[in-house]
């Protein structure tokens, strides 16, 4: 049964075709391989239906910060910057919101990927039991499709990027380490999200109303537009609490210099990293519990 | 009846041989199951059910919705925990070797669980990934099972516009994407046409000559009697019965069935009548049964006195009879 084993190496995407029919490797090559990538073989499978709407996956990346900002530089950037540019750190407008817009956009996709698709995944399509009933595990089904989102947020945020730099908004050298920042900052609100939606057993709308009761304030009082210290204490700790928050001013520090004392800097990651490990651990338990069942 | 000769021909794990062979003594033993069981909550969903299956054998599970059947194949295939017994599929124990069980087993669930956003032969080709197979050997795979499943011209289709047999089939050869010894399948004909069952069993049946073990649940007795080699009868998560379709019938049913019906009201009232015909009587709402070695003499009977059925039947005993007399109850709902 296992002569086979091994003689064919892993061809991944090649295409090659072989003159005699080849047979499958043996259970225990495939167990031990699975174990080892399955992870990976589960983000090429999500990989593969992003690809079915890579159209408007493009559109999005593309579109959302040629737009946002085309109307903030072009339209509120010369309104705000004409009454002075001291309310900002001393930069110009655009440069202050770009890396909050940035911050905000994988957000906003993470919003999306991770819960219709798990919904799918678990109730309405079932896509993870097929996976499930071959050598993957139910927590290497949940990596891979992490895996494949974090590749869509880098993707993303590098377009992101670019069109930032067109638009000269990061000055600094080290402004390129927001595509990161914001990577993480989408992992630390996604991955929390992501075990809330592997708990939803019936669909009432829950996932709507994340969108408009924690997605949006976030987005608004992230210190996105302006800075947190100008709201009222009443509302500032959604700053505090908010991915966005800890994002976008960790953006700030490597895409123009913005300057804040180095412990909150150090905050920002530990409070972003924290989420994201949370919510790791969280999904995978979930995942467990719900498959295994 | 219980034929557990099987069992002692020993289940040793390390001595895994291919198969192919035809049947010589012993064949070895690929699932084991002790006291099987599973609860949820209060609910015990498998109740201490005991059975081993030797290699190439299509063995059944036939019972009514909500028997176990179900539970118990997930638990053969390494997706749910067991609470308490022993399985053992390849010698090995799918709670703490989950993927390298997986790994040996082709699964057709109840509910269909295709990609649907990806097209027919991708998936194919995504699932065998799932193995760690290389391309080089999907790629022809996926197109050698598309002709087995009599799929090849809907290798680009959309799966959404794939017709319910179909998706049973792709289902299908997705579970061989693998080449593996062992098919689970869990209702694999429920909620298809009588044509499309048809197709389904012929697909089935060649794996059979090419020495897969399948392992199959149904609630349907015609597809129990077409496929399984041995079956066990499954009520309320235990074993009623164990045995080949033919022996079920024998130990448990007579050669022959008349089927009365007098008028729903009537069937009861009657029934006294047909006192003494026949070696048994079972009385249903809308029929009445008299089992019998010899069916027309037992309906010349049936006139000689007198009685005049709307309609009359005489057939072979079938395993919905063997389910009647074991449990009372009747097979499909």
């Amino acid at each position: 049964m296992s002569e086979k084993a091994g003689l064919s190496p892993d061809a991944g995407l090649a295409g090659t075709t072989d003159v005699a029919p080849a047979r499958a490797h043996s259970p225990e090559i495939a167990a031990a391989k699975a174990r080892r990538w399955g992870a990976f073989y589960y983000a090429e499978q999500v990989l593969r239906v992003m690809k079915g709407y890579s159209w408007s996956i493009i559109m999005y990346s593309v579109g959302h910060p040629v737009a946002y900002l085309f109307a903030m530089g072009v339209g509120l950037a010369t309104l705000v910057d004409s009454q002075g540019a001291g309310a900002f750190g001393g930069v110009g407008y655009v440069t202050f919101v770009a890396p909050a817009l940035l911050v905000s956009a994988a957000v906003m996709t993470a919003a999306n990927e991770f819960t219709f698709p798990v919904m799918d995944g678990f109730k309405w399509r079932r896509t993870y039991y097929g996976p499930h009933a071959s050598p993957l595990t139910p927590q290497q089904i949940a990596a891979g499709h992490i895996m494949a989102v974090t590749l869509r947020f880098l993707l993303q945020s590098a377009v992101y990027f670019a069109a930032v730099a067109l638009f000269g908004a990061a000055p600094d050298g080290w402004g390129w380490v927001t595509i990161l920042v914001a990577t993480l900052a989408g992992l630390a609100f996604g991955l929390p999200l992501m075990a809330y939606s592997a708990s939803i057993t019936e669909d009432k709308g829950q996932f709507a109303l994340v969108m408009r009761f924690i997605v949006m304030p976030l987005f608004l009082f992230s210190g996105t537009f302006f800075p947190l210290d100008s709201l009222p204490l009443a509302v500032r700790w959604i700053g505090w609490i908010s991915p966005i928050w800890h994002g976008t001013e960790l953006g700030r520090v490597f895409s123009y210099g913005y300057r804040e004392p180095p412990l909150l800097t150090v905050l920002h990651v530990v409070v972003l990293a924290g989420l994201a490990v949370l919510g790791w651990v969280l999904t995978r338990k979930q995942f467990a519990a719900r498959m295994g069942r | 009846m219980h034929n557990k000769a099987t069992v002692s021909s020993g289940a040793a794990a390390g001595a895994v041989q291919p198969a192919e062979e035809p049947h010589t003594e012993p064949r070895r033993i690929v699932i084991t199951a002790e006291n099987l069981t599973k609860t949820y909550g209060d609910v015990t969903a498998v109740d201490g059910i005991t059975f081993s299956v030797p290699a190439g054998e299509s063995f059944g599970l036939l019972g009514p919705n909500g028997a176990g059947k179900s539970t118990t194949m997930k638990m053969i295939g390494g997706v749910t925990r067991r609470t308490s017994g022993d399985l053992h599929i390849m010698g090995l124990d799918p709670d703490s070797h989950g993927p390298e069980v997986r790994a040996h087993l082709g699964v057709v669930p109840q509910q269909d669980n295709l990609d649907e956003e990806l097209r027919v032969r991708d998936n194919l080709l995504v699932y065998g990934r799932y193995f760690g197979l290389p391309m080089s050997y999907l790629k022809p795979k996926a197109d050698e099972l598309l002709e087995f499943a009599q799929l090849t011209d809907k290798a680009k289709s959309k799966v959404d516009a794939l017709s319910g047999g179909m998706k049973r089939r792709l289902t299908i050869a997705r579970s061989l994407i693998n080449e593996p010894r062992i098919l689970l399948l869990d209702e694999p004909t429920t909620g298809l046409d009588p044509q499309a069952r048809h197709i389904l069993w012929d697909r089935l049946f060649r794996l059979k000559e090419q020495g897969v073990t399948l392992i199959l649940t149904t609630h349907y007795m015609d597809e129990a009697e077409q496929l399984c080699d041995r079956l066990i009868v499954v009520d309320k998560g235990r074993i009623m019965a164990e045995g080949s379709p033919a022996q079920l019938i024998r130990e448990h049913s007579t050669r022959e069935v008349v089927e009365l019906r007098f008028g729903s009201e009537r069937n009861t009232t009657i029934a006294a009548e047909l006192d003494g015909i026949g070696e048994r009587l079972e009385v249903l709402p809308d029929r009445v049964l008299i089992y019998a070695h010899d069916g027309e003499a037992a309906l010349e009977q049936v006139a000689s006195r007198g009685l005049r059925p709307l309609t009359s039947l005489v057939r072979r005993s079938s395993l919905e009879d063997v389910f009647l007399r074991l449990t009372g109850r009747s097979l499909v709902e």
